[in-house]
């Protein structure tokens, strides 16, 4: 029988074995600690403590008015050493707060736990959420108080947890799952105690079966109506759309959230932090972090405070073999190739991915030659080929014409490319190059 | 760490198969088709199948100094167009006859119109097309060896589809174990269907062509004479002639055919309509060659109404 999945998507290899058996390391270092103030998708925070102050483990050290934000916590107990400016893991410039720890991790939190969160309002569970600076941990930074706000007139009817984890050489989310399936189930009773009317659909890749089975049992111990689904092994299978699509058959019109047809989909590393919230009193100050790649010396799974340096994360893991050609934050397939490790991980951090020159290869392009591969290969039914086609002539109302917009830049079209061409890069310069005509417009 | 960081955008690996690869495994396949030219209708045919890809070769990096563009023969396209080309002549083809024909499908078919992947025709089959004028006699001058005689060169050996069509002075109509087999007359890579669906095999294996341009093509043949009725039966159409070689590695060129399934099957609907026509009503014996390089043409049209559905979207846009 085949598994559930989507149209299109690519088969790279998974290079998972490098980290999938690595249980979870404790990383607690001293020294420097950086907190950017934009962690999330939204209006970035402003500090709220000054040079001088001591701050605590969970003490808010940033937030934003604005709904669409999340605040910042700090990570250790230690002095306020700065308020600058610094280079981010993005390799954006942006204001940090600067904390000098002083290796107590002494604990500041004003969450409570809460023993029964049934005895909770969905409100009071909401604003928990928002309080313990909790955001989409796929990488989108999406923040989640947002995210359990869905309009009003919309009926949330699924409630589809991501542990696909598709993308190559990460096992963060997969090694969560099994080391601790208890609090990801919690947090999505959470999330069904505030949908009630909400079914939960645990989506995993087939090739975690350990995983699935520690679910499973997890499940039928709590006698809970939640449910297991794997599906194949196919990357982008843990893209948004690409997950509603094969857990539920349903489309999202373009432009539109996943609420529309009644989803709310959620990173099992964000159900594990609303249980760790609500329940525990505990807020996000630390993730896993899979620090992989061929020239790391010991890849390793680990679960170190935000603010921590990239660099402190390598030394950790051994260090590297032989000098990166590449360093990346996140996986091959879309994540960021970073200019500095002496950045911070935040929030969105799921992997530290270090590659040699030989597995990072630079490649020249050459001419298409129409083989149709990325047309099979884009999970969102668009012609890359022809996306980059006018791209390169700018042509970026033909582009926006030809639905570049709802590229999802999951990098299978340059993936899969014969010939090399930058497809993926021409549409995210295509993207930009609509919005900068808007904005010139409006 | 004192070195600097490549930084560039994702994704950040890159699938091992490239267009030199596509290339390779391509005259992988069209190995077995050759080595049966050269065993049923002469050594000849290595000479043939040598001097067209020489001349491809040579004229697209010729034409590429010339022009101060990169030389990019490495990327193994103006081989495989060469043996295309050797494979769709007589092996008695004179050899300057040969170099004419590389040299027009790699200038004026490839490069006039910029290239790899830019071209509207296929090349090889446009090189055909010109020499088919240019020399018609050399051009439909067969011969064979047959299985049992294979030092006897020279046997006259009339094309089936020639017999058929009563263009050829009267001759018996080979079984459907010898066409299947290829010990009858016909250009040097196209008489041997048992080798070409080796070779097809080979690219179906290896997900460079997709199964449907070459089943639809040849089942649209098949039906449709069927349905005509002609002498030989629609078995014998389907193994003789240029079809096995046409749609299996000539109306798969990823230049010349479109990009998208749906399209590809109206594509090679197309092909087997026009190779049909030809075959029973038009003026030549054969019409492979023509229906692809007429459906070359209905491309751009076919990619415009076939264009994939973005997910999501109500309706298609087209």
């Amino acid at each position: 029988m085949s598994l559930p999945t989507f149209k299109g998507g690519i088969h790279p290899s998974d290079s998972k074995a490098l980290t999938s058996e690595k249980g979870i390391e404790i990383l607690r270092p001293s020294g420097e600690f950086v907190y950017p103030m934009s962690q999330h998708i939204g209006a970035p925070c402003s500090p709220t403590v000054k040079k001088g102050d001591r701050v605590l483990v969970g003490q808010k050290i940033g937030d934003a008015e604005a709904f669409v934000s999340a605040p910042i916590l700090a990570s250790v107990s230690g002095k306020v050493k700065d308020i600058a400016t610094r280079m981010t893991i993005s390799g954006a410039i942006e204001q940090c707060v600067i904390v000098e720890g002083d290796g107590e991790f002494e604990n500041g939190t004003t969450l409570v736990p809460h023993d029964d969160f049934r005895s909770l309002a969905p409100k009071e569970c909401i604003g928990i959420v928002r309080e313990a600076g909790i955001v989409g941990a796929g990488g989108a930074t999406f923040p989640t108080h947002v995210k359990l706000s869905p309009p009003p007139d919309k009926r949330i009817r699924w409630i589809i947890v991501n542990g696909a984890e598709c993308e190559p050489f990460l096992n963060c989310d997969n090694r969560l799952m099994l080391e601790h399936p208890e609090p990801v189930i919690g947090g999505l009773e959470i999330c069904m105690h505030i949908f009630p009317e909400a079914s939960g659909i645990i989506a995993v890749e087939r090739n975690k079966p350990e995983a699935i089975a520690r679910l499973e049992a997890e499940l039928s111990g709590r006698g809970s109506k939640a449910s297991v689904m794997p599906h194949a092994v196919k990357y982008p299978q843990g893209a948004e759309k690409m997950l509603i699509y094969t857990v539920t058959g349903q489309e999202i019109p373009p432009g539109a959230l996943p609420a529309e047809v009644g989803c709310l989909v959620m990173n099992v590393r964000t159900l594990y932090h609303i249980w760790q919230a609500i329940t525990n009193g505990v807020p996000v100050t630390e993730r896993i972090v899979s620090v992989t790649g061929d020239v790391i010396a010991e890849p390793k799974n680990i679960q170190a405070p935000l603010g921590t340096s990239v660099r402190t994360m390598i030394d950790a893991a051994g260090g590297f073999t032989e000098d990166p050609a590449k360093v990346l934050a996140g996986g091959p397939m879309m994540g960021i190739s970073m200019r500095s490790i002496d950045v911070p991980i935040v929030k969105g951090t799921s992997g530290i991915l270090a590659l040699s020159a030989a597995s990072a290869r630079k490649f020249t392009e050459t001419n298409c030659i129409r083989c149709g591969r990325c047309i099979t290969a884009c999970p969102m039914g668009l012609q890359p080929s022809l996306l980059d086609r006018v791209v390169r002539l700018r042509e970026y109302a033909e582009f926006e014409a030809s639905g570049g917009m709802n590229c999802i830049e999951c990098g299978c079209c340059s993936y899969i490319c014969p010939a090399r061409r930058h497809i993926t890069q021409a549409c995210r310069d295509g993207k930009a190059g609509v919005m900068a005509a808007r904005r010139k417009s409006a | 760490m004192d070195h600097l960081l490549s930084v560039a955008s994702s994704p950040h690996i890159r699938s091992e198969m490239d267009t030199r690869r596509i290339m390779a495994w391509v005259i992988a396949a069209l190995v077995p088709a050759g080595a049966a030219g050269a065993f049923l209708l002469g050594t000849r045919s290595l000479l043939v199948m040598a001097v067209c890809v020489i001349s491809c070769v040579a004229s697209e990096a010729i034409w590429q100094k010339v022009t101060r563009q990169p030389v990019t023969v490495s990327d193994l396209s103006a081989t495989v167009t060469g043996l295309l080309l050797a494979y769709n002549v007589p092996p008695t083809i004179p050899l300057w006859m040969a170099a004419c024909g590389g040299v027009f499908s790699m200038i004026i078919v490839k490069h006039f119109f910029g290239g790899l992947g830019q071209n509207i025709v296929n090349p090889a089959l446009a090189g055909r097309a010109m020499m088919l004028i240019c020399w018609p006699v050399a051009m439909t001058t067969w011969t064979m060896n047959g299985i049992s005689g294979a030092t006897v060169e020279g046997t006259s050996g009339a094309t089936p589809l020639a017999i058929l069509k009563g263009t050829e002075a009267a001759g018996a109509l080979p079984g459907i174990a010898d066409a299947f087999i290829g010990n009858i007359g016909g250009c040097i890579g196209e008489t041997s269907a048992l080798a070409l669906l080796i070779g097809g095999g080979v690219l179906l294996y290896k997900e460079i062509i997709s199964w449907r341009i070459p089943v639809v093509y040849i089942v649209t043949v098949a039906v449709i004479q069927a349905l005509l009725g002609r002498a030989g039966g629609p078995l014998l159409e389907i193994l003789t002639g240029g079809l096995m070689l046409g749609s299996i590695f000539m109306a798969t060129d990823y230049a010349t055919s479109p990009m998208t399934a749906k399209g590809q099957v109206i594509f090679a609907f197309g092909c087997g309509l026009v190779t049909s026509l030809i075959r029973t009503f038009g003026g030549y014996p054969e019409g492979v060659s023509y229906s692809i390089l007429i459906m070359n043409l209905t491309v751009p049209i076919i990619d415009r109404l076939t264009m994939p559905r973005i997910l999501g979207e109500v309706k298609s846009h087209g």
